[in-house]
């Protein structure tokens, strides 16, 4: 197994995009990641693609073929993969482009994320996004997406005492740190007032707990460590790569408030990088929803257990606490099309690694910790980056 | 002779009720002088989620609670109703299914307005009898609808109640049953109609008094009994005066009907009426006690029962699940807004 | 939802009478049922045996959907919970004939038989549990 490191990173706006189609988003952040990577077309050994549900968002599968084609590689014939873990479909697209240079069958490949999602309906889409869900034995029975991470939430304030006003002050940090995004979808400051009292969507969860419906694409240049000064003199190590699955439905885990995938993936990244919770600068994390955010940054090893309320409360996770989370503004305020956002997380953390944040820019991180879920935790991914 | 008949029962009745004076109210109309004229105060409303099949499931199952057969033992299910969920996909399969009765199983679903329900007890009867089949469940049950404004939505509700027949520790033998059956258009809906029709005061004497009063006095002859011979007396409930005025003119006094005269609280559950009214019966019944049913269903006919409740209605596990009063006491209002929404009176796309 | 009426045809057992299985190697239930025991493996192959769940459980979360999928937009706003059943396995599914309000962790519920949805006004109708407060 050898070292791989983030040469080149690109994205697109995040937002509702009317003007750009799935294949414009492709072309847009894959360009850009890879002019930042400083690789020629020819340099490029295959393709990971991560995207949830292109089939029922834009009616086409068949995408790992797409993007090379949208990208202009389909001439010289690079091998191109869609992955696909719902939410985590991004996470799981670094992780094989990784894998697949870690064991020294690749030296240079690109991963992106791509998610159209505004082409159907807002009911549509919301329909779609349930398919992380157990369709059969969760969604069949009226529960929405909302309504599984509501299920946790509810737990969660039971056995912890977690509050309505800890919740809404994670969609307030994330609003403030996308407020100086000038990718996020949502770029202005909500107050915890407007955030606890907004439309309720499943108890206690209202809109602004909730992450949009979001067009956009995220792309990165991996490369394996020993050749990176071959293209660019600012690379950045993945030191560490973690998966984990579990039960497809909330109801078959071990314990609603705790995402052991989360837990399972870290521990097997910590393991790999040979570092502790503490030893993180700055985590990009899942938050679908801002109870998710709050059952991360314990899953992760950031406070205990049932502590993650207190610790938002506490101010220990905004851009001038002690462990920043979500710098970028998360999903709640950058945005998540869904495919995207595992790569994009990947993106904050290289920029922030390489003193390229700019308003969002932390005081010398050094390393940086990438978290993505599929479902209600069903699937995790944790990658760990350190500058070099 | 040996007994046969009902072996155990049960019934489901919906939570929410509308009262007669709210639906007056929207019509311009003046809910006590409707409420006092119809002799009904309320009435019981599905929610979305219930229909003829939810309640003639739950009102199976109750029967089954109430004694120890093998499911797998019932040969015969038929579900009587105006409202079956399917026009065409029987009820009766489905209910089939949720008891575990499939798959060695007779089932069809029958029609004959609020008189369906009874025909399937008259066709459990009679395979029971000829050793068809072991068991039979026979059940009426509705989610029946009127026309928004008409008179008949002050008394068209949701119920329903179950029977198993059989030869073996019977809990009411049925003497004997006829019927007397016309072709009298008092009441109707066409094919692919949302809403029933009716002929008005038509439905009255010819209709509803007519059928009725001569099955009932046809029974009284076969079997040689007077009014006062009987413990009670179930009548079909259309409204509160209808099942009075009826009996009275027959020769049975208000204490007799009292038991199983449910419509004031519940409303006309169409093809559960008479049998809602005969589980509420059961409930309180006691051996030795006789009993007169007779159904009515529009365009027309009446099934008339005479039964006798022997010694083993005492070992029926009657506690295991709701009385019928239980069921009536167990309500939540609710208003017309809700009422037109769960009713499916808007039309939704 | 446009599905084939196979895909939820398929499992009326289970929706009608909570039908699951048991591994008599480890005692295990499960449901829906599993085809093997995820405890032992290859040791419960043939040992997995149907069992009709009772129905009664307890309140493990709850929330109230406010913004519902399609087909159910008419029941909003309506209680989801995940029960646990005294066998053992969890489920996910509706509470009915409470008010909001009463719904709580902890309460006490036993299964009823209610219409789940509909493939609209001309498709198919599916039946199966929701849960009802009992003592």
């Amino acid at each position: 197994m050898r070292d791989v490191a983030v040469i080149g990173v690109g994205l697109t706006k995040f937002g509702e995009l009317w003007d750009k189609s799935f294949r414009n988003l492709t072309a847009e952040a894959g360009s850009k990641a890879i002019i930042d990577s400083g690789v020629s077309g020819k340099d490029i050994d295959a393709m990971y693609i991560g995207s949830m549900s292109s089939g029922r968002f834009i009616g086409q599968e068949h995408i790992g073929a797409l993007v090379a084609d949208a990208s202009g590689f389909s001439h010289i014939h690079i091998p191109a993969t869609r992955v696909e873990g719902a939410c985590a479909s991004g996470g799981l697209a670094v992780r094989e482009g990784f894998l697949s240079i870690a064991s020294g069958m690749n030296d240079v490949v690109v991963v992106g994320g791509i998610e159209k999602m505004n082409d159907i309906s807002g009911t549509s889409a919301t329909e779609t996004l349930a398919t992380a869900a157990d369709q059969e034995w969760e969604a069949f029975f009226g529960v929405t997406f909302p309504g599984i991470y509501a299920l946790i939430a509810t737990r969660h304030m039971h056995e912890y005492g977690t509050t309505k006003e800890q919740l809404g002050q994670v969609a307030v940090k994330n609003h403030a740190n996308g407020a100086k995004n000038p990718y996020a979808q949502y770029q202005r400051e909500i107050t915890i007032d407007k955030a606890i009292n907004a439309t309720m969507v499943a108890e206690p969860l209202g809109l602004l707990d909730c992450s949009p419906v979001t067009d956009g694409a995220a792309s990165i240049v991996l490369c394996a460590a020993e050749k990176a000064k071959n293209f660019t003199d600012k690379p950045v190590k993945i030191i560490a790569s973690g998966q984990a699955s579990d039960s497809l439905a909330l109801h078959g885990r071990r314990d609603i408030c705790t995402l052991d995938a989360t837990v399972h993936a870290a521990k097997m990244a910590y393991k790999q990088a040979n570092l502790n919770p503490k030893d993180i600068d700055l985590a990009e994390v899942h938050d679908c929803f801002t109870i998710a955010e709050i059952c991360a940054i314990e899953d992760l090893g950031f406070v205990k257990k049932g502590e993650g309320g207190k610790a938002v409360e506490n101010m220990i996770t905004t851009i001038d606490g002690e462990i920043p989370i979500n710098t970028s503004g998360g999903l709640k305020s950058k945005g998540h099309p869904v495919g995207a956002t595992g790569v994009a997380q990947i993106v904050e953390i290289v920029q922030q690694l390489r003193g390229e944040a700019d308003k969002r820019q932390l005081k010398d991180p050094r390393i940086g910790l990438a978290h993505n879920v599929g479902g209600s935790g069903a699937t995790s991914t944790v990658h760990i980056m350190e500058a070099i | 002779m040996d007994n046969i008949g009902i072996i155990s029962y049960g019934s489901n009745i919906p939570r929410y009720r509308i009262k007669a004076g709210d639906i007056a109210s929207v019509w311009g109309k003046n809910g006590d002088t409707i409420s006092k004229g119809l002799g009904i105060n309320e009435k019981s409303v599905p929610n979305i989620d219930q229909d003829t099949a939810t309640i003639s499931v739950e009102s199976a199952r109750a029967a089954l609670k109430r004694c120890s057969i093998n499911p797998k033992e019932i040969g015969g299910v038929y579900v009587g109703s105006e409202s079956h969920p399917y026009a065409v996909k029987p009820t009766g399969t489905i209910v089939g299914e949720a008891i575990g009765a499939t798959p060695d199983l007779m089932v069809a679903d029958y029609e004959f307005a609020c008189k369906a329900g009874t025909a399937a007890v008259q066709t459990c009867l009679a395979l029971v009898k000829s050793d068809m089949i072991k068991y039979g469940l026979a059940i009426g049950a509705d989610t029946s609808q009127a026309a928004p404004g008409d008179a008949l939505e002050f008394s068209a509700s949701a119920g329903g109640a179950a029977f198993i027949i059989g030869k073996e520790k019977v809990i009411a033998n049925i003497n004997h049953t006829l019927s007397f059956t016309t072709d009298t258009p008092d009441f109707w809906r066409r094919a692919e109609r949302k809403y029933p029709s009716h002929g008005g005061r038509f439905t009255g004497a010819p209709a509803y008094f007519k059928h009725i009063r001569s099955a009932a006095i046809n029974m009284m002859k076969k079997m040689d009994t007077k009014p006062e011979d009987y413990t009670y007396a179930i009548f079909h409930q259309p409204n509160g005066k209808f099942p009075v005025n009826v009996s009275k003119s027959l020769g049975f006094s208000y204490d007799q009907i009292k038991q199983g005269l449910m419509v004031p609280f519940i409303g006309n559950t169409y093809s559960g009426a008479s049998l809602v009214g005969l589980a509420s019966v059961l409930d309180v019944a006691k051996p030795g006690d006789r009993i007169i049913l007779t159904s009515y269903g529009s365009g027309a006919g009446s099934d008339c029962f005479d039964m006798t409740i022997t010694d083993e209605i005492s070992n029926l596990a009657r506690e295991k699940a709701p009385k019928v009063s239980d069921m009536v006491e167990n309500k939540k209002y609710i208003d017309y807004g809700t009422y037109a929404k769960l009713t499916d009176i808007l039309y939704w796309e | 939802m446009k599905s084939n009426v196979a895909r939820f045809w398929r499992e009326i057992p289970q929706r009608y009478n909570l039908i699951g299985n048991k591994c008599e190697n480890c005692g295990k239930v499960f449901f829906p049922p599993k085809e093997s025991c995820p405890i032992c493996r290859r040791n419960s192959i043939g040992k997995m045996k149907e069992l009709k769940l009772r129905g009664r459980g307890q309140i493990e979360s709850y929330t109230i959907i406010h913004v519902a999928p399609e087909n159910f937009e008419e029941q909003v706003p309506y209680p989801i919970a995940i029960i646990k059943l005294e066998e053992g396995p969890k489920v996910t599914a509706q509470i009915v004939d409470c008010e909001l309000d009463d719904v709580k962790i902890g309460m006490n519920v036993e299964s009823t038989f209610r219409r789940i949805q509909e493939d609209g006004y001309i498709g198919a109708i599916y039946y199966g549990y929701k849960f009802k407060k009992c003592d």
